[in-house]
């Protein structure tokens, strides 16, 4: 931690606080009272659903990879609760603007599992999905989609709709001068916008001490004027009522706010890359004991919400879900090669026909 | 018909578009109660309101981001940047969103944006404040790249880009804004974004310019009339997409061409209009294709810019070369 030493004869003119919020300890056991959603059986088990479908989907994903039937993809392994958790708390017309890791949340927001593989097999009609349609696709320059968010909440708040942004992204994109851009217009307009940085301690091989000198991420709220809270992000309870209590303040007029989820990377930071170049195999065994599932699962078990059975019947219910997902994408032909014009504009300026007409093999007269 | 200057006539087109659409915002920095440090949005805060015309923080990046965001959602944001020389920041959000949200959501989301900047040297600014480095904007795809020269093209052509579905940076000749003046009727009448426009019409040369440099190659065009050349002016306008048609037609007409811009030469807008020619019209050209731009050097501050920016004497002596090539 860098030097904090000052002069103590100056008043203190303003003070802080970061405030952590956990239920779940990570052998399920509670560790405060439970925020008053979790009487929801049904809830909790389909969160649980969720996070076990993400998962299965991210195994047959990188088999997908691994078999070269898909393009280089990114694992949500050891951070399903954080995308579950936000999204499950946000309403169909509320805007989510996803970094390229929160499949969770596409999948929770009804975008199929087949649509999610066609973007990352390289098709970009896996953008154009079922999910909400004012939703944002995948942002893959890291944090760069925060300043959308900040511009799609001005646009709610202008027109007086109860509705609001979320925007996720990682612990590398609050290095960024994106992120701050973004959080500093939205505390002086008070914009309904929450903003979840799901810190999962590595951004690929540079770990969290080397882009910050701060005790927290959510602190970082605090300079743009809003509160910051830091909250377990392998407790999908947590995750859940922290997104529910944000958005809400948000959807009511009182401004944003940033969830710091404090995580893990147990994967690769992607198909391309080797974290054992960079990352002892200690450090991530020890982690293995915080993951989400198994924490919601024996919290589950121990109030019999859960059973040995429907363990079984979730894991065959994912697995065919996944298998018929993968099916359906590998049957999706690519598209002619003259669409890649069909979108660049509303109508293709002329300037642009005569390639559109090379592309697709005809020929001018 | 009643006169304004160019700058005038953008603070027209933009109080026009905000009246006859309640989706239009204008953000940037100072816009608000300053009017913009060029008082192109002059009143309109007084007229609209600080949640339409809205002063941001001092963050270019911020700037444009918002209005990709604000677009997305059907908003018709138009952005200011303060000079070109701050744009930089903003071509992340260019290259990466704006230019093809269309195209990455497959229609399902768009970006009906205007960015707008003053453009080019020749008011004595401080550094950093006179570049004109279009032709980096014209080369991304997804883009309409526009720059006006004259009050009335000003108007009609901010309008029809406010009204595009897609992003259009909109480049505005900074020693034109008060230099410029001429009869601008605000009827609410846009013109055509991709189409280039015949200043003047002559059969024995094609001179191609577009922004400030108009002013340079109009005054050319009447020297060389006295000496008995008479040159076609185009104003290019639109460099992205450019009107091929209308520089291609010319050219095979007149046979000689003449391209004209204040940027650096190497890998300026011209060299793209010069290679088209050859590859098209090669058998029309009577002699090589020349091009009078700006030095490929840093643009000079105040003392030495007059050097930089292309002179009438330099656009003669190069049309005259052309003239007299066999």
């Amino acid at each position: 931690m860098a030097s904090r030493r000052v002069n103590e004869d100056l008043p203190i003119i303003a003070r802080f606080e970061v405030r952590h919020r956990n239920y779940l300890a990570s052998d399920g056991s509670i560790q405060r009272p439970l925020p008053a959603f979790a009487s929801d059986a049904k809830l909790l088990v389909a969160l649980y659903r969720s996070m076990v479908l993400l998962r299965l989907f991210d195994r047959k994903a990188v088999a997908l990879q691994r078999t070269g039937r898909l393009g280089t993809y990114a694992v949500s392994l050891g951070q399903e609760a954080v995308s579950v958790g936000i999204a499950s708390a946000m309403r169909e017309e509320d805007v989510l603007l996803p970094s390229y890791r929160d499949n969770g949340a596409l999948l929770w927001r009804g975008v199929k599992p087949e649509e999610i593989l066609l973007f990352w097999g390289g098709d970009e009609r896996g953008n154009q999905f079922s999910g909400p349609p004012h939703d944002f696709p995948f942002c893959v320059p890291v944090g760069s989609q925060a300043p959308h968010a900040a511009g799609v909440a001005y646009a709610l708040k202008l027109r007086k709709e109860r509705r609001v942004a979320v925007c996720l992204f990682g612990d590398g994109a609050t290095s960024k001068g994106d992120v701050y851009e973004a959080m500093n217009f939205a505390g002086v307009h008070r914009l309904p916008l929450v903003f979840v940085v799901a810190n999962n301690q590595w951004a690929i091989s540079v770990p969290l001490r080397l882009q910050t000198a701060c005790e927290t991420l959510a602190q970082k709220a605090i300079a743009a004027g809003f509160v910051g809270e830091q909250v377990d992000g392998s407790d999908v309870v947590a995750m859940r009522a922290a997104a529910e209590e944000a958005i809400a303040a948000a959807r009511d007029g009182n401004g944003p706010r940033l969830i710091e989820a404090v995580t893990y990377r147990l994967g690769d930071h992607t198909t391309s890359d080797d974290a054992a170049r960079y990352r002892a195999a200690e450090e991530v065994q020890a982690r293995w004991k915080e993951e989400p599932l198994a924490r919601l699962r024996a919290y589950l078990v121990a109030q019999k919400m859960w059973t040995k059975a429907d363990e079984e019947q979730l894991a065959a219910e994912c697995h065919e879900r996944v298998e018929a997902a993968a099916e359906r994408y590998l049957a999706t032909p690519a598209r002619r090669p003259e669409s890649m014009f069909d979108h660049l504009y509303a109508e293709l300026p002329d300037a642009y026909a005569a390639q559109r007409r090379e592309l697709a093999g005809e020929h001018d007269a | 018909m009643p006169e304004a200057t160019l700058v005038e006539a953008i603070n027209l087109a933009l109080g026009r578009a905000m009246q006859d659409d309640p989706d239009v915002v204008v953000l940037g920095e100072d816009v608000g109660v300053n009017g913009g440090v060029f008082r192109a949005t002059a009143g309109l805060q007084k007229r609209f309101g600080p949640e339409r015309v809205l002063d941001t923080p001092l963050a270019e990046l911020l700037i444009s981001g918002l209005c990709v965001g604000m677009a997305a959602q059907g908003l018709k944001p138009i952005g200011e940047i303060q000079f070109m020389g701050f744009i930089y920041p903003c071509l992340d959000q260019l290259v990466n969103h704006a230019s093809r949200l269309r195209n990455r959501t497959q229609g399902r989301l768009t970006c009906p944006m205007v960015l707008r900047t003053p453009h080019g040297a020749g008011i004595r600014a401080p550094e950093h404040h006179s570049e004109s480095t279009e032709a980096m904007l014209a080369h991304i795809p997804g883009l309409r790249v526009i720059m006006p020269s004259s009050p009335k093209r000003a108007y009609g052509l901010l309008l029809a880009a406010i009204r595009d579905p897609d992003p259009v940076v909109f480049l505005e000749p900074t020693r034109l804004y008060r230099a410029a003046k001429g009869e601008v009727e605000d009827n609410g009448e846009a013109l055509p974004l991709d189409v280039a426009f015949v200043l003047r019409e002559g059969r024995d040369l094609t001179l191609i310019s577009w922004g400030a440099m108009l002013k340079e190659t109009m005054a050319a065009a009447d020297a060389l009339s006295a000496e008995g050349i008479a040159a076609e002016v185009i104003d290019l306008a639109a460099l992205k997409p450019y009107d091929e048609d209308t520089v291609l037609g010319s050219v095979a007409k007149t046979g000689r061409c003449v391209i004209v811009h204040e940027a650096a030469r190497t890998g300026g807008f011209g060299a793209e209009i010069a290679a088209d020619i050859a590859e098209r019209r090669l058998s029309s050209l009577l002699a090589p294709v020349a091009r009078v731009t700006g030095y490929d050097t840093v643009v000079p501050m105040a003392r030495l810019e007059q050097y930089y920016i292309p002179s009438v004497e330099r656009i003669m002596t190069a049309a005259r070369k052309v003239c007299q090539f066999s």
